[in-house]
């Protein structure tokens, strides 16, 4: 039970990545698992900012919790699609999902 | 000079729990760590966040584990140097380490190990153009020091704890206080939040949001700021620009010690006991990094336990190497105290 997604690292190489949907992965903990530069220095707690990532498909994205658009409003770089790869949990909808590590 | 047998940069979990497994082979310990309380980012991130996956612990909020892990380890004394960064380290003629750190405080020991997670944490800063320029001449991005603001025209940008914090606290002491924030919603302690708008509503600050700083300027030192208001720019007299955007890890100056470097972290032999490429120098928890590493707090515990076997070799080479069971011997803390199971009562029945 996977979909694959696009991630498009910093230096502009896009990475094709099998994302499992049965575990509860979320989008950080995948590019984590393939060794892209990600940090998630928080654990995956909306709290720093270090996933951030640019949506670059038009897939249905649950909604904003409080405590990601609180994050995304301190964090830099931030954009009209910016997203916290924590809070993206890898779903079967998200199949194609194309998105841009930030800075 | 602070001696000890092992230092230890880092006081996250994995670094107080070093203290206890070195104590239990009677090793004194003395940790080291940039921010000014235990815990690293267990205490500075994420207090109040639940954390699931210690063993025994089905739920366990992060602040409450670092105050566990304080409450294990305090019957083998360590010692602390917080609020500074280990900056330099050199190796002595006798084989042992001297840690210097950016304060200038010198430790020594025949060990060192280092738990320093993600690195030091640093003030995350804004991206604005010429922005180094104005540090220390009115950009300050830590208060270390509230009355150099006294009777000053300060200006902060933030929405978190801090901003909130540092703004009540300098409203009472500067001669203008502006918070700025990208939006109206602030996440902060409910307390403080209402105490900014008890000050905004006796018009003792001012609260400009949604709104940002985008360009900063001065002669020697900054006299203004520009900020973006609702897509209107604005121009703002101010004496001291303080942005409190929280703190992001930085590996920092342990990065030049001749350490082998990957992917941000230590390399380290995880086959035998998690000692970098220079002898006498460890790397456990998340700054460490061999084939199959994960980031965990209960990994970092092994690796700290394993490391102070090593360590112990290293210190006392002639001496056989130690392995208790704390469930036989207790435990004898440095300062005295003795826990240890109730010794079974043996009677016979007539």
């Amino acid at each position: 039970m996977y979909i694959k997604i696009t991630v498009i690292d910093r230096s502009g190489k896009a990475h094709e990545l099998e994302a499992p949907t049965d575990i509860t992965m979320n989008l950080m903990e995948v590019c984590k698992s393939y060794e892209l530069p990600v940090e998630g220095t928080c654990g995956g707690i909306a709290m720093c900012a270090s996933c951030q990532c640019y949506v670059l498909s038009n897939h249905p994205l649950e909604k904003k919790s409080p405590d990601e658009e609180a994050m995304l409003s301190e964090a830099l770089h931030v954009k009209e699609n910016s997203r916290l790869g924590c809070q993206i949990p890898m779903d079967k909808k998200l199949e194609g999902l194309r998105v841009e590590l930030a800075p | 000079m602070i001696k000890t047998d092992i230092i230890i940069i880092g006081a996250g979990p994995t670094g107080l729990f070093a203290v206890f497994e070195a104590g239990l082979l009677k090793l004194k310990c003395h940790l080291i760590d940039s921010l000014p309380q235990p815990g690293g980012q267990c205490a500075e991130i994420y207090p109040k966040k639940p954390i699931y996956d210690i063993p025994s612990r089905p739920e366990i909020l992060a602040g409450d584990l670092v105050d566990q892990l304080m409450t294990q380890i305090k019957p083998f004394k360590p010692g602390f140097t917080l609020g500074e960064t280990a900056q330099e380290i050199h190796k002595e003629r006798d084989g042992s380490f001297v840690v210097t750190t950016d304060k200038g405080t010198q430790h020594q020991a025949q060990v060192v190990a280092i738990a320093g997670g993600l690195g030091t944490f640093e003030p995350r800063k804004p991206d604005l153009a010429n922005l180094i320029l104005w540090e220390d001449k009115g950009v300050d991005y830590i208060i270390r020091e509230p009355e150099k603001y006294r009777n000053k025209n300060v200006l902060i940008a933030g929405g978190g704890d801090s901003a909130l914090d540092w703004t009540i606290v300098l409203a009472e002491l500067a001669q203008s206080v502006t918070l700025v924030h990208r939006r109206n919603q602030f996440r902060g302690a409910l307390d403080s939040v209402q105490k900014v708008q008890v000050l905004k509503d006796q018009n003792k600050i001012q609260v400009i949001t949604p709104a940002e700083v985008i360009a900063l300027d001065g002669v020697r030192h900054l006299t203004n700021v520009t900020l973006k208001v609702e897509g209107t720019l604005v121009n703002q007299a101010v004496d001291y620009f303080i942005p409190l955007f929280g703190l992001t890890p930085k590996l920092g100056p342990i990065a030049n010690w001749g350490l082998e470097i990957e992917k941000n972290a230590i390399k380290v032999d995880n086959s035998l006991d998690y000692q970098t490429n220079i002898p006498g120098i460890y790397a456990i928890g998340d700054v460490n990094i061999y084939p199959g590493k994960l980031k965990l707090i209960l990994c970092g515990f092994h690796e700290a336990t394993l490391m102070c076997q090593s360590a112990f070799q290293r210190i006392f080479p002639k001496k056989r190497k130690v392995f208790k069971y704390t469930t036989v011997g207790g435990i004898t803390g440095f300062d005295g105290s003795r826990k240890e199971a109730q010794k079974s009562t043996i009677k016979t029945i007539e």
